[in-house]
């Protein structure tokens, strides 16, 4: 591996960090994700050869990462419960208040595939063609669940802060 | 920017998508659109409401995310980086190949075919030991794919959801494709027209066969999902056979034997559906 594609994934990793945060809801979580997507990256190098960014190479390795633990926990009944539910919000105490707050518990309220378009639409600020091959779908779909996604979260949280709605809505 | 196509006329602009309103709030959008975008929010305050929400959304998405951005890196995370990296470069590339299958396939084989650099063994190597792997990983279902049939269901899987380059020579080029292909494999080969049942061709490619160069080529439907026809000539024994019916996973595959060549046809579409472009395939490929 050559140094430059080295400092890549470095300076990728705050990133990656950030995309795992919003994906997860919580930073340990976050952090074990970033660590395996390090891993896989590091395993994988010498089949990257240079074939498109190694940034969104890197994001389409932690979707692969993070869609398997999704699916490996919906698959666990126990857990079934709580599946979209975060433990409580573990953020920065110098963001702002409650307004975020609730902004996080809608977030993690969204189906995974929504929330990961929205994040990295909304957030890495990725074009919608990098973020339907990161998700391996057409574009269309990318759409219609980066729609979904902000009309979701248009409704819930409009109501403001007086309605916490902790119950799972199914 | 987004690929929208849009209409050239002038005078008669496009109606306003909801994926527009998404561009514009990301800024994907390019500026003639852009400008038509906004002349339409400027009538529709209903719409400035649903837009401007979701550009509120980004900004808070922004607080509540960045910190992560700027806040140190937990030392774990580039201390098993390096430990990652160190025995990265002690692994051979080929190595990994046979366990990732799939991605790792994808990322490589095309790349070192097209760069050249690597010998055909090796990537003939990798294409048969991915399709021992899988096998060896699946239940038998008894729909097992074996030979030529596997490793066009192997490289359908590799190639297929290459956005950028699923085939070598494009459709644009059919004139060159055609000799081209005919050359390497010794044999006349040219891709059927398969419109009539639906599918367009992107392109073709060469790849490592078991003992010699084959021929992949590359259709896509109306909504875009691919569907690769994989020509050989190391056909077992040559004798010509009916159609078979095999699967790999996600992956549908009809295959048979004509006159020493064998034909394959790939793609995650519906059993019957396959059979047709099969059966259209045979049809225009029959000597007649």
């Amino acid at each position: 591996m050559r140094q430059e594609d080295e400092s890549e994934i470095v300076a990728g990793i705050p990133h990656l960090r950030r995309y795992a945060r919003g994906l997860t809801g919580d930073r340990e979580r976050a952090d074990d994700l970033v660590q395996d997507t390090l891993e896989r990256t590091c395993s994988r190098f010498p089949l990257w050869q240079r074939r498109g960014a190694l940034r969104a190479w890197m994001f389409g390795i932690m979707h692969n990462l993070f869609i398997d633990r999704v699916r490996a926990r919906r698959s666990q009944p126990e857990d079934a419960l709580d599946t979209e539910l975060p433990e409580p919000p573990d953020r920065p105490t110098q963001t702002d208040g409650l307004e975020l707050r609730d902004l996080d518990r809608v977030l993690a309220r969204l189906p995974a595939e929504q929330r990961e378009v929205l994040l990295l639409v909304g957030v890495e600020e990725m074009s919608y063609q990098d973020v339907a091959r990161i998700v391996g779908v057409p574009i269309g779909t990318v759409m219609s669940r980066l729609s979904r996604a902000r009309e979701r979260l248009r409704a819930e949280l409009q109501g403001g802060c007086e309605q916490p709605r902790i119950q799972r809505v199914k | 920017m987004m690929t929208l196509t849009h209409d050239p006329r002038p005078n008669d602009p496009r109606p306003v998508t909801e994926a527009d309103l998404h561009a514009h709030v990301d800024r994907q959008l390019d500026p003639a659109r852009e400008a038509e975008v906004l002349q339409y929010l400027a009538t529709r305050p209903d719409e400035q409401a649903r837009v401007q929400a979701w550009q509120q959304q980004n900004e808070a998405l922004h607080r509540l995310l960045d910190p992560l951005l700027h806040e140190p890196v937990p030392p774990r995370l580039p201390a098993q980086l390096r430990s990652d990296l160190a025995e990265a470069s002690q692994r051979l590339p080929w190595r990994s190949l046979a366990a990732g299958l799939a991605i790792a396939l994808l990322s490589a084989a095309s790349t070192w075919w097209a760069r050249g650099s690597i010998d055909d063994e090796r990537v003939r190597t990798a294409f048969i030991d991915g399709a021992r792997s899988a096998q060896a990983s699946q239940a038998s279902t008894g729909d097992d794919l074996r030979g030529f049939a596997r490793r066009a269901a192997v490289a359908h899987v590799v190639y297929s959801p290459d956005i950028r380059r699923p085939v070598e020579v494009g459709a644009d080029e059919e004139q060159a494709l055609v000799a081209w292909l005919s050359k390497r494999l010794g044999t006349q080969v040219r891709p059927p027209l398969l419109k009539a049942v639906g599918y367009e061709l992107i392109g073709g490619r060469l790849l490592p066969g078991d003992s010699g160069p084959v021929a992949q080529f590359m259709y896509h439907d109306a909504i875009g999902q691919r569907m690769t026809l994989y020509v050989t000539r190391e056909a077992p024994g040559g004798a010509t056979t009916a159609f078979r019916f095999g699967r790999d996973g996600p992956v549908n595959v009809f295959y048979w034997v004509d006159r020493q060549v064998g034909y394959a046809i790939s793609g995650g579409a519906e059993r019957q559906e396959l059979l047709r472009v099969a059966q259209e395939v045979h049809r225009q490929l029959a000597p007649g």
